[in-house]
């Protein structure tokens, strides 16, 4: 039996008085890949943000390979040093719904200035890996040009070559292809198929139906402030037991044919 | 009919030439200073401590606010009977103008800062950057391009004000322009002269600025 890379027991966030989602445990195994499904407001985001701490969670335990991340405070959200978040997300890559490349670097820098600032790695070296990372986006031939020449898609796929290149153990997706036209979404989850063929380990929020089902080993559909419905992409989506799974996944098939 | 002659400015060229190389050193000195205290004064601003970002905004209002003499005067005349220290005018103007210029950096550099989207920070900090490394590598080097044109301006504005200087008879451009205008009985064509100096050197700096800010916006990044 393998130990979990990720586990979050008893996980919450509000903010203020609003409560987003509480009381979460969850084990991510090596090789999981999770499909997070749920209405608009549902707090996908803020579950996914929370996993590396670019929101900070306010109750509960995150472990990473055994090691707990952060200390709960009586006042207030958890405490994380400026280090533990550093190292913390070294090892738990994102990729936003936005791409959110540094424009003033070329695509190359953009993939390479993790290593470089964050890990020491030499130019040269960083620069190197950086090509290698473009490759298995199918983007090395843009490695010079800065990211304002790019398409969405592309964009995206230099956002996950980015967050390659520290080496994580676990990626983060936000709804990646949200923003893209549907035309550009295809290469995109293509990419991402490809990562999953790979053995990695992925959470994605997303609301492409069909994609989770091919993609995902698990789908925890989320709804009244926790995970309401989990299971196995068969059981979730083709027979979901619960009502508000269910009327989620009617409303998503309406225009289906 | 008012009959023009250069020649008795001309001939006492080298007077006006060491005015304006002290209005160009006081003004690179209180720009250099300036700088560095705004981007100072801005971090502290935008810092979430309190004791940082409440004396930084401070020092911010009273300096945007007071007329710039009344500071000069306040450094030159006051400032040495507080501390009982010799005042040069040279180093009242300095400090006056550091500070002065930097409270309007500090503001400059503060609304480019907070310009750069929300995305760009948790891009930086998802791949495990420090705040500190944000900053360097991902936010100033955009924010500085943004807020470039503001900061000539201001650069510019510095220049003339340092004028001001000649009032504690501190041996700028504008203070020799008097003492030769005096000796000389011309001073129309003297304050012309200076008035030409003034306009070449700051047009000669917009220009390369100009230039700067194109170079910027060819290096591909601000294309849609
Ligand atoms: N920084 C914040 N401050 C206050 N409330 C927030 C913040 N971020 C999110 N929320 C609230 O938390 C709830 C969950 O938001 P979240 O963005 O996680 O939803 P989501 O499931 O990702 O929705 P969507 O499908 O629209 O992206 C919402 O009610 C939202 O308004
Ligand atoms: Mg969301």
């Amino acid at each position: 039996m393998n130990a979990p890379v990720l586990r979050l027991s008893g996980f919450g966030k509000h903010f203020g008085s609003l409560r987003v989602f509480s009381d979460i445990d969850l084990d991510v195994m090596p090789g999981d890949r999770i499909a997070i499904l749920g209405a608009s407001g549902s707090g996908k985001s803020t579950l996914l943000r929370c996993i590396n701490v670019l929101e900070t969670p306010s109750e509960g335990s995150l472990e990473l390979d055994g090691d707990v991340v952060g200390q709960p405070s009586r006042s207030g959200d958890m405490r994380f040093s400026e280090r533990e978040l550093c190292a913390l997300r070294q090892r738990v890559g994102m990729v936003f719904q936005q791409f959110n490349l540094f424009p003033h670097m070329t695509v190359a820098g953009n993939v390479a200035e993790g290593l470089k600032t964050v890990r020491g790695v030499p130019a040269q070296k960083a620069q190197e890996r950086a090509v290698t990372e473009l490759q298995r986006v199918g983007l090395a031939d843009k490695a010079d040009t800065f990211p304002s020449r790019l398409s969405g898609g592309q964009k995206q796929r230099v956002a996950i070559a980015r967050a390659l290149a520290m080496d994580p153990e676990i990626l983060l997706f936000d709804e990646p292809t949200s923003a893209l036209d549907p035309a550009l979404v295809g290469e995109v989850l293509g990419v991402i198929e490809q990562l999953a063929t790979e053995g990695r380990t992925m959470l994605l929020v997303t609301h492409e139906i069909g994609f989770a089902y091919h993609f995902a080993t698990r789908i925890l559909f989320l709804a009244e402030g926790g995970i309401y419905e989990s299971g196995t992409p068969d059981d979730v989506l083709k027979n979901p037991k619960r009502p508000l799974t269910q009327q989620f996944l009617a409303e998503h098939r309406r225009f289906q044919f | 009919m008012y009959e023009w002659d250069f020649s008795p400015v001309l001939a006492e060229g080298g007077f006006l030439l060491v005015g304006f190389r002290n209005t160009l050193i006081l003004t690179a000195t209180a720009l250099s200073g300036g700088l560095v205290v705004g981007l100072l004064l801005a971090f502290a601003r935008l810092s979430h401590r309190r004791w940082l970002n409440v004396p930084a905004g401070v020092v911010i209002e009273v300096f945007r606010t007071t007329p710039p003499l009344v500071q000069l005067f306040w450094f030159y005349f006051g400032l040495p009977i507080v501390l009982s220290v010799e005042m040069t005018p040279f180093l009242a103007a300095s400090l006056t103008f550091m500070i002065q210029s930097g409270a309007f950096f500090a503001e400059i550099f503060r609304a480019g800062i907070v310009s750069i989207e929300r995305g760009q920070w948790e891009a930086a900090r998802a791949i495990g950057m420090t705040y500190n490394q944000c900053m360097g590598r991902v936010i100033l080097p955009q924010a500085v391009k943004r807020m470039f044109p503001s900061m000539m301006e201001r650069s510019i504005e510095l220049m003339k004000t340092t004028t001001l200087v000649a009032t504690v008879s501190y041996a700028d451009l504008l203070f020799q322009a008097n003492e030769l205008a005096q000796k000389t009985f011309r001073p129309l064509e003297v304050f012309t002269v200076v008035a030409l100096i003034y306009f070449v050197s700051i047009s000669f700096i917009s220009f390369v600025a100009s230039r700067m800010e194109r170079r910027f916006a060819r290096s591909g990044e601000f294309t849609p």
